[in-house]
């Protein structure tokens, strides 16, 4: 396809032509509108005015006979921009009047007619066009009025040519303009679409031209721009995680396959082969775990999940889960508090927020406390405290310990997928636990951050807490009636 | 306890049918939904096992063919699918328990037993014994050998649990479905705790210990004296 028939073929230049075609027609038409109702006005008048005329000077003709018509015609001819006025007798010969000459035809006929005639002029004879009436006298006297419609003649030629020379200006401009705007906005849109296909191509870090004039394509290609960040952001997320994946999934394979040749080149019999299954199931129990965790996440973050979300008291929540761990905390000798709050109640999976919570305790009693411990402390003064605060509109689950906390460089960074930090990489676990946190997060409309909490550190997960009206209307806890009836 | 298979993978198929024989049931197998749900109809089960995923006819409406006819035998539905949605539709289904694949025999096992037990009279009994150990679940008082013995409301649930499938293995998982209502794998060993919590309370001064850790299972409760 050539240039030029891609500018054809733009919407702007179609445009431009059709709105061309429509206003040439309306002119077209506007202007033989006026112009044909002026011709109609203007030869009414011109047949009044000969008609009159006539009238008068045949009455002058019955009255005063030829003479008195002959002196009026005179009289008349002195007035400047005056009549047509010619008589004939029988024979056919000039009797009186300002037209010298007649044509044979104009003699002949009888009634109104259209002639040319022609008079002194500067530097010669001009011909001009006339109307005129020819009525018979009684006597065989010919008598013809008219007048001179040269004017109108030139007003039509005037007419004509400004429509002509109009229309061409207009297709002119219009075309003109048509092809600059076509060509300027095709220029933007190849621009565009060079872009796309070197995206197309791979390479995810071209963006859409913006030239800061906030038009209609800018504000497009800067929502398109967003939207390609956020798959760039997504592809590299893909990418770390299909990476993280292979490492964090066949690093234990590979253990689990070694393991299994391994026991089966030993010449020992059942216990080292059982201990040896036993410890293979174990591995393949952890692969299993770190799989779930990581599919949960996906679905998580594709949005699904959220079919059972139910109005829930966030505080029950947490103190369901805080008495679940308790006894593991207790044993590794952390204090596991929780603040005693008013209920607070927020739409959410009741599966995923307990999970969610569980992670973060979990997190908080496993790497919260090594510090102590290295110092062969008693461990005593650890604490994770859960509480829930309805600040403004969110409801606050916030799980504080007095760990190393983690520096805060890194605390976007653990939320990604497998990501662990060196010092936790004593303990057991995937990384998986706070990605899994901050899609539940996510996918609740909420917030997952981490902040110090001088020294160990704070993790706040804030959810959009139920409006107080609905409130009033779901409260679960039982009512002082309720209570005293049971 | 005669059980009915209906899953299309061969090789778990048959695995499950030697496993179960090995424990002492009956296993019949059926390799699609149509050919199960015939073999329901037609045999009084204890148990089905049904996978989720069949040829001709899915798992779901296997069963949900089978509590419209008003049949109540019933099911642990087995899937790929674990997530808390899939789960809710298969017990909206008419399963009676979900479990996950890959899963440990001895999960499915324990979870087969104790539902062909709900179908037991003991269910709704209000008074549960093991040896000389005594739970009301109307007064909710706990005594052994006569003597009370104080538990926090989660213990007594958790006891409850474990009496009412008495001398059943219960699973870890099975626990913390059952007396926390929670579905997810909780990461550190918490429920342990809560049993030996639990064992400290009714074991700690008897000559005769009535809960028992069973290997790569679960717990289970039982008088071991008889």
């Amino acid at each position: 396809m050539t240039a030029l028939t891609k500018l054809f073929r733009t919407t702007t230049f179609r445009l431009s032509l059709t709105y061309l075609a429509l206003f040439g027609a309306a002119t077209v038409v506007a202007i033989f509108y006026i112009y044909w109702n002026t011709t109609v006005l203007l030869t009414r008048q011109l047949h009044d005015t000969i008609d009159a005329e006539l009238k008068g000077l045949a009455e002058q003709y019955t009255n005063g006979g030829l003479t008195q018509l002959v002196r009026t015609i005179a009289d008349r001819s002195q007035t400047p921009g005056s009549s047509l006025y010619y008589v004939a007798d029988p024979d056919g010969r000039r009797v009186a009047g300002n037209l010298t000459s007649i044509t044979q035809e104009l003699s002949n006929s009888l009634g109104p007619v259209e002639f040319e005639y022609s008079r002194p002029a500067e530097g010669g004879i001009e011909t001009r066009l006339a109307f005129a009436n020819v009525f018979r006298l009684p006597g065989g006297y010919r008598l013809i009025v008219g007048r001179d419609i040269e004017d109108r003649r030139e007003l039509a030629r005037v007419i004509r040519s400004a429509m002509l020379w109009g229309l061409g200006m207009m297709a002119l401009f219009g075309i003109g303009g048509g092809y600059l705007v076509s060509r300027n906005l095709l220029a933007r849109i190849d621009a565009v679409a060079a872009t796309t296909r070197t995206i197309m191509e791979g390479d995810l870090t071209g963006r859409l031209p913006v030239n800061g004039s906030g038009d209609e394509l800018d504000r497009l290609s800067e929502s398109l721009n967003l939207m390609l960040a956020r798959i760039e952001q997504l592809m590299a997320g893909l990418r770390e995680v299909s990476d993280n994946i292979a490492h964090d999934l066949k690093t234990p394979l590979n253990r689990l396959r070694n393991r299994v040749e391994a026991a089966l080149h030993e010449p020992y019999g059942e216990p080292t082969y059982r201990e040896a299954l036993e410890r293979t199931i174990e591995e393949a129990d952890g692969l299993i775990k770190t799989f779930n965790a990581l599919l949960s996440i996906a679905r998580l973050e594709a949005g699904a999940g959220g079919d059972n979300k139910e109005s829930l008291d966030v505080a029950a929540v947490v103190r369901d889960v805080a008495e679940l761990y308790e006894p593991v905390a207790e044993e590794r000798g952390i204090t596991l508090r929780t603040k005693p709050v008013e209920p607070v109640f927020v739409r959410a999976d009741r599966q995923l927020l307990g999970q969610a919570i569980a992670n973060l305790v979990d997190n908080a009693i496993k790497y919260g406390a090594p510090q102590q411990r290295a110092q062969g402390g008693n461990g005593s003064e650890l604490e994770v405290s859960v509480t829930t605060e309805a600040r403004g509109r969110m409801a606050e689950i916030v799980v504080t310990d007095r760990g190393p906390g983690v520096p805060s460089s890194d605390r976007d960074r653990v939320l990604d997928r497998f990501v662990r930090l060196e010092a936790s990489r004593s303990e057991p676990g995937s990384g998986l636990g706070l990605s899994l946190v901050a899609a539940v997060a996510r996918l609740h409309g909420g917030t997952l951050r981490l902040e110090d909490n001088h020294p160990g550190l704070k993790v706040v997960l804030s959810l959009p807490a139920e409006s107080q009206a609905l409130l009033n209307g779901t409260a679960h806890q039982p009512s002082g009636a309720e209570l005293r009836s049971a | 306890m005669r059980v009915l298979v209906i899953e299309d993978d061969l090789e778990t198929a048959s695995f499950l049918r030697r496993a179960l024989k090995e424990q002492g049931h009956v296993a019949e197998y059926a390799a699609d939904g149509q050919t199960g749900l015939e073999l329901a109809r037609a045999n009084a089960y204890d148990v089905l096992i049904v996978d989720r995923m069949l040829p001709k006819c899915d798992g779901l409406a296997v069963i949900g063919a089978l509590r419209a006819e008003e049949i109540g035998t019933p099911a642990l539905i087995l899937s790929a699918l674990g997530e808390v949605d899939d789960r809710v539709k298969g017990l909206r289904a008419g399963g009676d328990d979900y479990l996950t694949k890959p899963y440990a025999f001895s999960e499915l096992l324990a979870r087969i037993e104790a539902l062909a037990r709900r179908k037991s009279p003991e269910e709704g009994s209000t008074r549960f014994v093991v040896g000389d150990l005594v739970l009301d679940r109307l007064s909710h008082k706990v005594t052994r050998a006569g003597e009370p013995i104080m538990l926090q409301p989660r213990e007594f649930r958790l006891l409850e649990y474990l009496m009412k499938h008495a001398g059943q293995v219960v699973t870890r998982t099975m626990l913390l479905e059952n007396v926390w209502d929670y579905h997810f794998d909780p990461q550190t060993n918490v429920i342990d705790v809560h049993v030996s919590r639990l064992r400290s309370k009714i074991d700690k001064n008897f000559a005769t210990p009535l809960l028992h850790t069973v290997r790569g299972a679960g717990y289970t409760i039982r008088d071991s004296t008889h």
